[in-house]
């Protein structure tokens, strides 16, 4: 089997999590919101599940709303927002995922984008230059999911507070990686999904605090507390749960399995004429990595490591298959030609160092490859 | 006690059904770390591709039974969200057309929902009274049709009483006018034939939970040709040809797909088997006094009945066939007391409506179930009306409706 490092487009589901989820999928059926045993026996399930949830950000369970992934609590935050707040400003990072991004610019005026350093970080004053007594929300991503870069973001949160804005996160790629504390922290909603750490498909959250008015975007029926109609999808919030529950108790040694291959890589790169690594400087998630090599078109680096069996990708899965440059880069103002030739790789529990050792060989023998055929190129003429 | 005498009997598959165990087998497929994992929207690896084909299976399986183009299928999140975003798309994108919609007043909450949303943005919205048999009039719904309509939302299978509306009609009245025509169909796949190819339709709704493959999956037929229009409701990505951003769930698409290229192998032979179940339940009770099917009885799903039994109320009748897991009527509509919407819109007066049972049956109902549930409704309705003063009164020959009730 190929050697997977793509693990922050998507994590292979835990197979405890499978074991947690298959009953649901089986023998135990039912519409959660139907009144006899059956039903119960669902509303049951999902309810345990809110608490493992919670537990993972460091909310009360009745601040959890399940949705049908990241983009749908994303979604539901800034369009559920505006519509109660129509004459207010939004103020939105720069390196936010597209799932936050596009609704916010569909916003058009109403919403200001904040600058990222070159570091990919939303300092202070990029905040500062945005907002003023207009602007109602800002989100910016805890952790973002091409470069690792970890936010800072209690400054940002105090600044919002002195500014009597609501603050939200898209905790997306750094739940299950990083602790979370969302009562602690002051912020007022999180966005967070089951597939990032080992969870099922099709399942999220946007962890919610009451204070902070939205309006549902989906209709037809009261569930999670009349924010997202539609019946609920119990054998994925089970899974969620579950992915949840694991994390907690397991994140400190995945945290540091992964980081351990990252660092392993990090050094086998340093010997490659070429090669930088993006926002290196900075505090990153412990399990991605995303540099450029010098010369190289990215596409072309990705499938030639997929023919060697690696799976790694450019940046987003969700962009992928565009050529433009990743606007998380530009954000940073890394040059397009370096930016196209992007590789992001994100390790996950299940990697070990001999698939450090495979995508190192990979890239050497691409690398040399093609310096030589440059050299012969070079000869020739 | 053995499991037989503690688990109730499942009779609510309108609600949800169980998933198939060979929609289970597919779906592991794409779970687990020895799985096809990958994210269907990852083109630059093997795992990306392989979620990608299987996805890609999945949507022709399900054009397959409806008689679609696999790149009319958009999927989505479930029924509620395919609903939401055909009657929201529709409606914000041809706003500057017009601002008229025709529903009717037993359609599902998701579409009265998504419809009374729209009235709120300023969109006017004309709700249906449908006739006595649950059906549309269409002379009543080509009377509503204005210059300004831009959509008709009509759907197929009613889910509380089961009555099939005559879409193919209603969609030449649609087209005849350049109208937008949606159906939700949450509850008519493997249950009816659809074909698309020739029904006029232009948005139709699918769930994935109500015929036995997952929740938390659905679809939204968009016809190609002419094209339908509409605004995506949720960005982020441009998956689904812009329609409908958001990873892919590859294992809850395989689930439906498998789910829908099962049901058009077994429909047949399945819905003549539950329509003798059906009619063993109606003869099983239909001698008892003071007892109405809800909705017209031809033009019906076989697997439904909805049955009022009068003077009994119907609250006390679901505790008392707590061996039976049965419904007043919506699952999404049932922690409320009030009668049933559906009901009410047929001209049933409250008490009928309050009275009513559905009962669906679906894959796994078997003779024997149905045995014992004509045996415990018959129990739970004589000894209700035993205890009923209403009862007592109709017996006595009093009319009821000339009674004025103290206030209180």
């Amino acid at each position: 089997m190929a050697v997977y490092l793509d693990n922050n487009a998507t994590t292979a589901l835990d197979e405890r999590v499978l074991e947690a989820m298959l009953p649901y999928m089986g023998q135990v059926t039912g519409n959660p919101s139907s009144v006899h045993r059956f039903g119960r026996l669902q509303k049951d399930a999902i309810e345990q599940a809110r608490e493992s949830v919670a537990q993972l950000v460091g909310s009360r369970a009745e601040q959890v709303i399940f949705t049908s992934g990241g983009t749908e609590s994303n979604n539901l935050l800034i369009n559920g927002f505006f519509q109660k707040n129509r004459d207010n400003r939004i103020a939105v990072s720069a390196i936010e995922h597209m799932s936050l991004l596009e609704p916010a610019q569909n916003l058009g005026r109403m919403v200001d984008i904040i600058q990222a350093d070159e570091n990919g970080h939303i300092n202070r004053s990029a905040l500062q230059q945005v907002v003023d007594e207009r602007t109602s929300l800002v989100s910016v991503m805890t952790a973002n999911n091409e470069t690792g870069v970890i936010q800072d973001l209690s400054p940002l949160v105090d600044l919002a507070a002195e500014n009597n804005c609501f603050f939200h996160t898209d905790a997306t790629q750094a739940a299950g990686k990083i602790s979370l504390d969302f009562v602690g922290s002051g912020i007022h909603a999180m966005t967070i999904s089951a597939h990032k750490l080992y969870g099922p498909v099709g399942v999220g959250a946007l962890i919610i605090d009451k204070r902070l008015p939205i309006r549902k975007l989906q209709f037809g029926g009261s569930q999670e507390k009349n924010l997202r109609a539609g019946t609920e999808n119990v054998p994925a919030i089970v899974g969620f749960g579950k992915a949840a529950e694991l994390a907690t108790a397991e994140m400190q040694t995945n945290a540091r399995h992964v980081h351990v291959l990252r660092d392993a890589l990090e050094e086998g790169l340093s010997e490659f004429a070429g090669v930088s690594i993006f926002a290196d400087l900075v505090e990153r998630l412990p399990n991605t990595v995303q540099f450029g090599v010098n010369g190289f078109d990215g596409e072309t680096l990705l499938m030639q490591l997929d023919r060697k069996a690696i799976a790694v990708s450019s940046g987003s899965a969700c962009t992928s298959g565009k050529t433009e440059p990743s606007h998380v880069l530009k954000a940073m103002k890394v040059p397009d030609a370096l930016a196209n030739s992007a590789i992001r790789v994100s390790f996950g529990k299940n990697n070990t160092m001999s698939d450090v050792d495979a995508l190192l060989a990979a890239l050497h023998d691409i690398i040399e490859m093609n310096q030589q055929s440059a050299v012969m190129m070079a000869a020739t003429v | 006690m053995t499991e037989q005498t503690t688990k109730p009997i499942y009779l609510d598959y309108s609600a949800t059904t169980p998933i198939d165990e060979r929609v289970v087998t597919e779906m592991l497929k794409y779970m687990g770390p020895e799985s096809s994992f990958g994210n269907p929207a990852s083109r630059s690896h093997s795992f990306g591709w392989t979620a990608e084909a299987a996805v890609e299976t999945a949507r022709k399986h399900i054009a397959d039974l409806v008689g679609a183009n696999p790149k009319e299928i958009i999927f989505t999140s479930g029924a509620t969200e395919s609903n939401n975003l055909a009657i929201k798309g529709v409606a914000h994108f041809n706003k500057k057309r017009g601002k008229h919609i025709v529903t009717c007043k037993t359609e599902h909450k998701a579409v009265l929902d998504s419809c009374r949303q729209l009235e709120r943005e300023g969109y006017e919205v004309t709700y249906l009274d449908p006739m006595e048999n649950g059906l549309v009039d269409l002379k009543v719904l080509e009377d509503a049709l204005r210059d300004d309509t831009i959509l008709v939302s009509i759907m197929h299978v009613n889910n509380e009483i089961g009555v099939i509306q005559d879409i193919d009609a209603i969609g030449k009245i649609c087209r005849a006018r350049k109208i937008v025509f949606h159906v939700d169909a949450a509850q008519s796949p493997g249950k009816v034939e659809i074909n698309l190819e020739e029904l006029p339709v232009d948005l139709m709704s699918f769930s994935a939970h109500k015929i036995y493959g997952p929740k938390g999956i659905g679809a939204l037929y968009v016809q190609r040709k002419p094209r339908v229009r509409l605004e995506a409701q949720m960005h982020g990505g441009g998956h689904e040809r812009g329609m409908r951003s958001g990873t892919l769930a590859t294992h809850q698409i395989v689930g439906m797909g498998e789910a829908f290229r099962i049901a058009k192998e077994e429909m047949a032979a399945e819905n003549e088997r539950l329509l003798k179940l059906r009619n063993k339940l109606y003869d099983g009770v239909k001698d008892m006094e003071e007892v109405y099917i809800n909705g017209d009885i031809d033009h019906r799903i076989a697997g439904n009945i909805n049955i009022s039994f009068n003077y009994v109320e119907g609250e006390s009748l679901l505790m008392a066939l707590n061996k039976l897991a049965i419904s007043s009527g919506s699952a999404c509509t049932s922690a409320s007391l009030e009668p049933s919407y559906v009901l009410r819109a047929l001209g049933r007066n409250d008490e009928l409506a309050h009275s009513s049972i559905r009962f669906t049956m679906g894959r796994y109902t078997t003779e024997e179930e149905i045995d014992r549930t004509i045996e415990y409704v018959r129990k739970a309705v004589e000894k209700l009306r035993e205890l009923s003063p209403l009862w007592d009164m109709y017996k006595d020959g009093i009319d009821l409706d000339s009674i004025e009730w103290a206030a209180h």
